[in-house]
């Protein structure tokens, strides 16, 4: 029971951290819970036809179709956390002062409810189609099972528990500094999916290492430690990073961070000229 | 505008660099819920196609830290992931969906005598 319990819980965390990330970043939003559990569901469901067709996504593009299935989930959980942030960056503030009115909920955020809610969607499927997998596979081997399935239901129960733990400590954040904080943790998990991500597109043979290795930090903090887990969901730790995966991670990380600077500036200036609310059509975008 | 600017910019990243034609290929077998072979050598600073077969009715899930490597194995399936260029060493892997079952690749120091 106990290893099949450890095997949930870990498939679970991953999912149920973002899933508390974005619940924090999307806070005091009008219909989020919606949008969030939409983008469970639809992940769920997902997830389901994925494991289903395992067979036949491991066998596609000479065997590495579940590389680049994983790669592109990812890239687009990317690009989505990307564009909240910089979006973020330019309204954050206003947010916040709305948040302060109490009772009142926050329309300026549902711009980027669908973005979230595919990030949610994205984390849901690919870690729920193992999920799916692995169960389908201790049901389908018979005997023990009562135990085991025992065991994924604690499993399960303890990954929620973890992510809405998450969720309870961001909201002791001061709302002064919320969406700062949830900026910059979305900017790291963000950096780390991308990072994921060209771990996937070198596995499928696309990406070159660029050094496998680059450094080992295991016999500090290792990955299949608790804490090293933790770590690498939020910030995107790996133990033994290869060149590529560094790189993604910088730039993703640089890219965002520079927009988002550039974006809040701009937003910073334009209150200063005219404060009061302008029509949203009226902020000019970035010029590139 | 915004998205599609941040888009461009993470996805340029993936211009692909074109699939190395002649790659060695390793394969690893699973098998009763274990690997048939605890240690699996390969070619040092050798790019390597690993093809992993299951022959269990069980799906797997082959995962190592050392190598920043998963994948999920269906039963009666095989896989193909790309592994290297490796220094010598030993990179530990094991079945996430069963973790008694582990192995090493095992990367020899390239033979300089000459």
């Amino acid at each position: 029971m106990l290893p099949t319990a450890i095997i949930v819980f870990r498939e679970v965390l991953e999912a149920a951290l973002v899933i508390a990330i974005v619940m924090g970043a999307s806070r005091g939003v009008a219909q989020r819970s919606l949008w969030v559990a939409g983008g469970i569901v639809m992940g769920l469901s997902a997830a389901s036809v994925v494991a289903m067709f395992a067979d036949a996504i491991a066998n596609a593009f000479s065997g590495t179709g579940q590389a680049l299935l994983n790669a592109v989930i990812l890239l687009a959980a990317v690009v989505m956390l990307a564009w909240h942030n910089i979006w973020m960056s330019a309204h954050g503030r206003k947010m916040a002062q709305q948040l302060k009115a109490v009772g009142a909920a926050v329309q300026t955020g549902n711009k980027t409810l669908m973005a979230l809610s595919i990030v949610c969607f994205a984390a849901v499927m690919r870690e729920g189609s193992e999920l799916v997998l692995f169960l389908w596979a201790i049901v389908a081997s018979g005997g023990r099972e009562t135990g085991m399935i025992a065991g994924g239901f604690a499993g399960l129960a303890a990954g929620v528990l973890a992510g809405g733990l998450l969720y309870r400590s961001l909201l002791f954040i001061p709302v002064r500094y919320f969406f700062a904080v949830t900026g910059w943790l979305i900017l790291l998990l963000t950096a780390g999916l991308a990072a994921q991500a060209a771990g996937f597109l070198n596995q499928a043979g696309l990406l070159p290492a660029l050094g496998t290795g680059l450094w080992n930090t295991s016999r500090i903090l290792s990955q299949e430690s608790m804490l090293g887990q933790l770590l690498h969901i939020l910030v995107g730790y790996i133990a033994r990073p290869s060149g590529i995966e560094l790189l993604f991670y910088a730039v993703t990380l640089l890219t965002i961070f520079t927009l988002m600077q550039l974006i809040n500036r701009q937003a910073a200036r334009h209150n200063a000229v005219a404060p009061g609310p302008r029509p949203e059509s009226q902020t000019p975008g970035p010029r590139t | 505008m915004k998205l599609r600017f941040a888009a461009s910019m993470l996805l340029g990243f993936c211009s692909l660099s074109p699939v190395l034609a002649a790659t060695p290929a390793v394969e690893l077998v699973i098998q009763h819920q274990q690997f048939a072979v605890q240690e699996l050598p390969i070619q040092a600073n050798t790019k390597i196609r690993l093809v992993i077969i299951n022959h269990d009715d069980l799906p797997a899930e082959f995962e190592s830290y050392d190598l920043s490597r998963e994948v999920v194995v269906p039963g009666h399936s095989s896989v193909t992931i790309y592994i290297g260029p490796l220094d010598p060493g030993r990179y530990r892997f094991f079945n996430d969906f069963n973790h008694a079952a582990q192995g090493w690749v095992v990367v020899a120091t390239p033979n300089t005598g000459h």
